[in-house]
């Protein structure tokens, strides 16, 4: 148990670090909000008039880092104090970035107080949730994403198989996540290597899981005899190297490529885990002839996911 | 029957990597949406397959057997970043769709296990048509998915309109995918079961 409370002490560290280090946010003359993925409020502070608060003129909206494109709002709507005007959108906004709001000549009872600007944006916590409630259940690797099927109907027959797998996957998932994110920025963009990420990406995973391998049976043989097993199966999992592709793709901080493994190792364990339970009674049940064994698997996680569709409408966050 | 024959219709029917051995099945189930998708990744496969084949089977000799699994991963991932630069120039709006899977297919189980099996052990002529066979059988496999899954899932084949309408939605949603090989996997049981009178094995590994 030793080995673990270096790994989390090492992990927590590395959190501070990276937090020190981030990124803080630039600081405008005012904060908006997104209402729905198609409204954005704000809030003026004081009463305001209406029929300068309802002109699309007096407002240009654009996402930040391109103040070129303009997004018009389609009507804009004030608040019964008059303090608080909600811009509807015609087309999806994309909640993930930061929009910038500017006001032109601000009208209150009669009298012209200037122009402001309003940043818009989600908190990072609330990206960072959303970020991982997708990766779990919304996106679920294995239900709507279709990878990891190896594995995933290689160890399913038992439960207590299912969560060895599970841990172990998770553990090695977050740990190669964020080594092949530093990876990624601080060596291949560094020095414009982005073509070879496919192999240092693989190349990354299966020297780490190796040396979890050996680090292990030396440090923890107990531990190494529960989990041993599958370490060396992971390497050849779709999603750890899926992972860290989207991750470089979608250009993810620190923190997201951090939250985006772990959501996707948590989801991965859960479909384990869900499929394991179904197995089991499976196994005494009467299945078909010809469904016996893997058809009747294939059918089961079809229903699955299905089911994994209803997730779908958590995607407010 | 000739060998290199046999060892192409091996993959074909008797060990199709999707059906029978079931292996590699996550593009099995995400690229088939469409019949174009799973053809284009399926050819990128077989080119993948049948030039890593050929590249272990000529340096056998100098891989050493303890290092072999990381060098043969090395040899895919190669190839596969070949295939990934050629093919969005080749068709940008399918690689649009398939590119993740593109880059996946390094992972793919049955490429290293024919590497393994085959190539690491046999010369160069039979490791070509094993690999050609291997990966003809899988794009055999992921035209049939696909086929069956666009024409019931959207009414067409191959982008073109052959309905007019969509009989059976779920089929392009995830669950169809799984749905589809789920029932394939039973039908070949049923015809091995029907031609060779044996009650088939629960259907290979994983």
């Amino acid at each position: 148990m030793k080995m673990t409370k270096i790994l989390i002490a090492l992990s927590v560290l590395l959190a501070f670090a990276l937090l020190i280090a981030g990124p803080s946010a630039a600081q405008t003359t005012g904060s908006g909000s997104f209402k729905k993925d198609k409204e954005i409020e704000i809030p003026f502070g004081i009463p305001v008039d209406e029929s300068w608060a309802t002109n699309a003129a007096n407002y240009s909206v654009y996402e930040k880092p391109d103040p070129d494109i303009r997004v018009s709002p389609e009507s804009i709507s004030l608040d019964a104090r008059r303090t608080t005007a909600t811009l509807k959108f015609k087309d999806a906004l994309n909640t993930a970035a930061a929009y910038v709001v500017e006001v032109k000549d601000i009208l209150s009872e009669g009298k012209v107080i200037g122009s402001r600007e309003f940043l818009v944006k989600k908190g990072e916590a609330q990206i960072l949730f959303g970020l991982l409630l997708g990766a779990m259940l919304i996106n679920n690797f294995v239900f709507t994403k279709y990878l990891g099927l190896c594995i995933f109907f290689g160890v399913s027959q038992k439960k207590e198989t299912a969560i060895g797998m599970g841990i172990t996957f998770t553990i090695v998932m977050v740990l190669s996540a964020i080594m092949c994110w530093a990876l990624y920025t601080f060596v291949l963009q560094a020095f414009h290597l982005d073509f070879l990420k496919i192999i240092v990406f693989i190349g990354t995973v299966a020297i780490f899981v190796q040396a979890v391998d050996t680090i292990l049976r030396k440090v923890n043989p107990y531990l190494f005899k529960r989990l041993g097993v599958y370490l060396v199966l992971i390497v050849t999992n779709c999603i750890i190297l899926a992972v860290p592709l989207l991750n470089a793709d979608s250009s993810r901080g620190p923190f997201a490529s951090l939250t985006f493994g772990l959501g996707a190792g948590v989801g991965f364990a859960l479909a384990l885990f869900l499929m394991a339970c179904v197995r089991e009674k499976l196994e005494v049940s009467r299945v078909p002839l010809m469904f016996k064994g893997l058809p009747v698997a294939f059918i089961v996680t079809g229903l699955f996911a299905l089911a994994f569709l209803g997730f779908s409408g958590l995607a407010i966050f | 029957m000739n060998r290199n024959v046999q060892l192409l219709w091996n993959g074909f029917i008797p060990e199709n990597p999707i059906f029978r051995l079931a292996l590699s099945l996550c593009p099995a189930v995400a690229v088939t949406t469409s019949v174009k998708n799973g053809v284009m990744l399926g050819l990128a496969v077989v080119f993948v397959q049948v030039a890593s084949s050929c590249t272990v089977t000529l340096f056998k000799s100098f891989i050493h057997p303890r290092i072999r699994i990381p060098a043969y991963v090395i040899i895919i991932a190669t190839w596969v970043s070949v295939i990934d630069m050629v093919l969005p120039v080749f068709s940008p709006a399918v690689y649009k769709e398939v590119a993740l899977f593109v880059k996946l297919i390094v992972v793919f189980a049955i490429i290293i296990s024919r590497l393994e099996l085959f190539a690491s052990k046999e010369p160069f002529v039979p490791s070509f048509f094993d690999g050609m066979g291997m990966g003809i059988g899988f794009l055999f496999g992921l035209a049939l998915t696909s086929a069956i899954r666009e024409f019931f899932g959207a009414g067409q084949l191959w982008g073109q309109d052959i309905l007019g309408f969509k009989p059976l939605l779920i089929m392009i949603l995830p669950a169809g995918g799984f749905f589809v090989i789920g029932f394939i996997m039973a039908t070949f049981n049923w015809l091995e079961y029907k031609i060779t009178g044996k009650i088939p094995a629960s259907g290979g590994g994983h």
